[in-house]
């Protein structure tokens, strides 16, 4: 499917103001599973004939992972350049697929100048259902979905509930795990752990997460692995990019990327999406 | 002297009182002192909020019901211990005016209050011994992990046989002044109404000597008090003055999400002199203070944070929440807290002798905290969503962060790429800004 994304320069020269701007993000720029994550959203906001725009060539990083690591200069340096350019396109409104930019640009800019209303995608997908710009389909039979709370958007900022009426509503009943919303265990990723070597220990935080998952998708049950169970589609959900590159290496080290898919919310919603 | 001999036992009250009291006061004197070498800067906004804090979270101990069996019984032992205290009243006073049971003329709410401190002493006991046995029996892994190693370990069980000596004393005091009271009408004051120590204790102390029996009274009211004088002071030593820190240390407690960590202002005004082109940086130079970025000391940090260290009473919720800890890391949150204790108690002790401005050539990262802790953190919020009266240990862990990186440069090897990366590129990976829209075109 072709995309249509415009920049804000675009925009501008065009003379006119979009109503959002997508905060794409390194992951969602960079990272080859993320990209899928981005151009799924893209797809939705096309169907729902949102008017929004990027930042292109001229984002930059958050800061998040520079301020996590200790970095505050770096950090304040990345915030200050990206809030005068947003402030310079007047930009008021802000959506992402990043947990960890979300937080950041909604809760960290604010004392910098950098003043916006910020939502995670999943906030904003619940706010086209609600205005009718977006309907769903019920497609989803025979799967047995789990859902993982990213940190920085479950503990980090309470949302909770957003992406499981998401999945409600396409059609799913939620496997939750034993750890799950505010008890909800780390993917192993966040504060700049994404980018290091763990520390000496006796197993990866991302793994410990994945068996858990798999556990309550009932791979851990003999009786219950029989054809009915292999015939069903097995989804790991998240809402962040970087929980999905920790769990899908979780996946592939328990060798069970034939049978399990970890997918963000927005890649379930739009497989659910009715053209108009 | 004829006096002192007639009022040596008040006289000896009023010595042990005022000088517990006034050993009290100094160490809480120093504990308030060592709070203060913390730095400013703590949030006290939105008053509001901040009481209903204090209401539900450390009054109404909502968060410990996370484990509501652990909870009721802890709620229990708190309830007693504040509730059997209002008892310390009429002790004070019969203590300094050698009246005995001076609240008696309140009748039947005399009778009604005695019994209801008898029962709670009651449940207390059998809450303690439940909690000796999860600590010593069960052997709870949150209790035996390697920082309780030692004194933790002895504080926890002292602080529990403390609790069974007063309530035993307490209760033992009652059945004995009851004998008397039944036996020598017109000498002791009819007053209270005892059903536990009636049923427990009264049929070991029946056939015992009226002499014998007054020696218990007297023995067991002594100890009774005089070991609710000794557990203030043990406090100051002890992770059990949660009792009392519990409440500032959640009405302080961030309000901000958390994941919302601070912005350093030093920081702000740096940055924004490097950024804005019309500054020359050079006629800034004077004006920068050589103040430290990030913390490597307790000094560095604030005194929240020293607060919340005093206020942790070890029970480990964080820790045993912890992702590093539970895949087999050194990082344990609640070691962060005890190491800020031990080394502010350090510092506190180093200042005591030598005087402010000395350094003793130690500090909390490093001696205390070591990188391989330090870095292990995924800053993932579990444990400051464990601790039931809103402890952060994540922002000490950052504070520290902050020193290694801005201070020592001493980030992991993989990290300071990644800084590098931001800084040419825009992008913790080494790809170029002008890609950044490649993501639209389909593979």
């Amino acid at each position: 499917m072709e995309l249509e994304v415009k920049t804000m320069t675009e925009w501008v020269q065009e003379g006119r103001k979009p109503e959002i701007l997508f905060w794409v993000g390194s992951a969602g720029s960079f990272d080859d599973r993320a990209k899928k994550i981005t151009r799924s959203f893209v797809e939705i906001l096309n169907i729902a004939n949102v008017d929004f725009a990027v930042l292109g060539t001229e984002e930059s990083a958050s800061g998040d992972v520079a301020k996590r690591a200790g970095n505050e200069f770096l950090f304040q340096m990345q915030a200050l350049m990206n809030i005068q350019l947003l402030n310079s396109y007047n930009i008021k409104r802000i959506v992402t697929t990043c947990p960890h930019d979300y937080n950041t640009i909604k809760n960290e800019y604010k004392s910098l100048g950098g003043v916006y209303e910020v939502f995670h995608h999943t906030e904003f997908l619940i706010q086209l259902i609600n205005k009718n710009k977006l309907k769903l389909n019920k497609i989803y039979k025979d799967t047995i979905i789990t859902y993982h709370d990213p940190c920085y958007l479950g503990r980090g900022n309470r949302i909770y509930n957003q992406p499981r009426a998401l999945l409600n509503y396409v059609g799913f009943k939620i496997n939750e795990m034993h750890r799950s919303k505010n008890k909800s265990f780390c993917c192993g990723a966040g504060g700049a752990q994404m980018f290091k070597e763990p520390e000496k220990g006796k197993q990866d935080i991302n793994i410990n997460r994945t068996l858990e998952a798999l556990k309550t998708l009932g791979f851990e049950d003999k009786k219950k692995i029989n054809s009915t169970f292999q015939q069903k589609r097995k989804i790991i959900a998240t809402g962040c990019p970087f929980c999905n590159t920790m769990l899908t290496d979780g996946v592939k080290n328990q060798n069970k990327e034939s049978e399990v898919e970890v997918l963000d919310i927005v890649e379930i919603i739009s497989k659910a999406k009715e053209s108009f | 002297m004829e006096y002192i001999i007639q009022y040596k036992f008040q006289i000896l009250f009023f010595l042990i009182f005022s000088f517990s009291l006034f050993i009290f006061s100094r160490n809480f004197k120093k504990i308030y002192r060592n709070i203060s070498l913390g730095k400013g800067g703590v949030l006290s906004n939105n008053k509001k909020e901040r009481w209903k804090r204090v209401l539900f979270i450390a009054f109404g101990q909502s968060k410990m019901f996370d484990k509501p069996v652990v909870a009721i019984l802890h709620l229990v032992v708190y309830l007693g211990f504040v509730i059997i205290n209002i008892e310390l009243i009429e002790i004070v006073i019969d203590g300094l005016f050698g009246t005995h049971r001076v609240l008696s003329f309140l009748g039947g709410f005399y009778d009604f209050l005695i019994a209801f401190f008898e029962i709670f002493a009651f449940l207390v006991l059998v809450s303690v011994v439940i909690f000796l046995i999860r600590r010593n029996i069960i052997r709870i892994k949150r209790f035996v992990q390697s920082e309780m190693k030692g004194w933790p370990t002895l504080d926890g069980n002292l602080i529990l046989i403390f609790e069974i000596l007063l309530m035993v004393a307490f209760l033992t005091m009652n059945a004995a002044d009851s004998i008397l009271q039944i036996n020598y009408p017109d000498k002791y004051i009819q007053a209270g109404s005892f059903p536990v120590s009636n049923f427990f204790i009264v049929p070991l102390l029946e056939n015992l000597s009226t002499g014998s029996l007054i020696i218990i009274e007297r023995f067991s009211w002594w100890f009774h008090i005089i070991g609710i004088l000794c557990f203030l002071n043990y406090l100051a030593i002890s992770k059990h003055l949660h009792i009392l820190l519990a409440f500032p240390s959640t009405y302080y407690s961030k309000l901000d999400p958390k994941g919302q960590f601070s912005n350093m202002k030093s920081v702000t005004k740096e940055v924004k002199v490097m950024l804005d082109p019309s500054v020359d940086p050079f006629s800034q130079t004077s004006d920068v203070s050589p103040e430290t970025f990030g913390a490597k000391d307790v000094r560095d940090l604030n005194w929240l944070q020293l607060l919340n260290a005093y206020s942790c009473t070890e029970c480990g919720r964080c820790t045993s929440e912890c992702p590093a800890n539970i895949t087999g890391k050194k990082l344990s949150p609640r070691k962060i807290m005890m190491d800020v204790r031990d080394r502010v108690e350090e510092l506190g002790n180093v200042i005591d002798k030598n005087g402010k401005d000395f350094n003793d050539g130690k500090s909390l990262l490093n001696d205390y905290i070591k990188p391989e802790e330090l870095w292990a953190c995924t800053s993932c919020n579990a444990c400051v969503e464990a601790c039931p009266i809103n402890i952060d240990p994540l922002s000490i862990i950052m504070d520290l962060r902050r020193y290694a990186v801005m201070e020592e440069s001493s980030a992991p090897s993989e990290l300071n790429s990644v800084f590098s990366n931001i800084e040419n590129n825009g992008a913790p990976w080494p790809f170029p800004a002008s890609d950044r829209l490649k993501w639209k075109e389909n593979e």
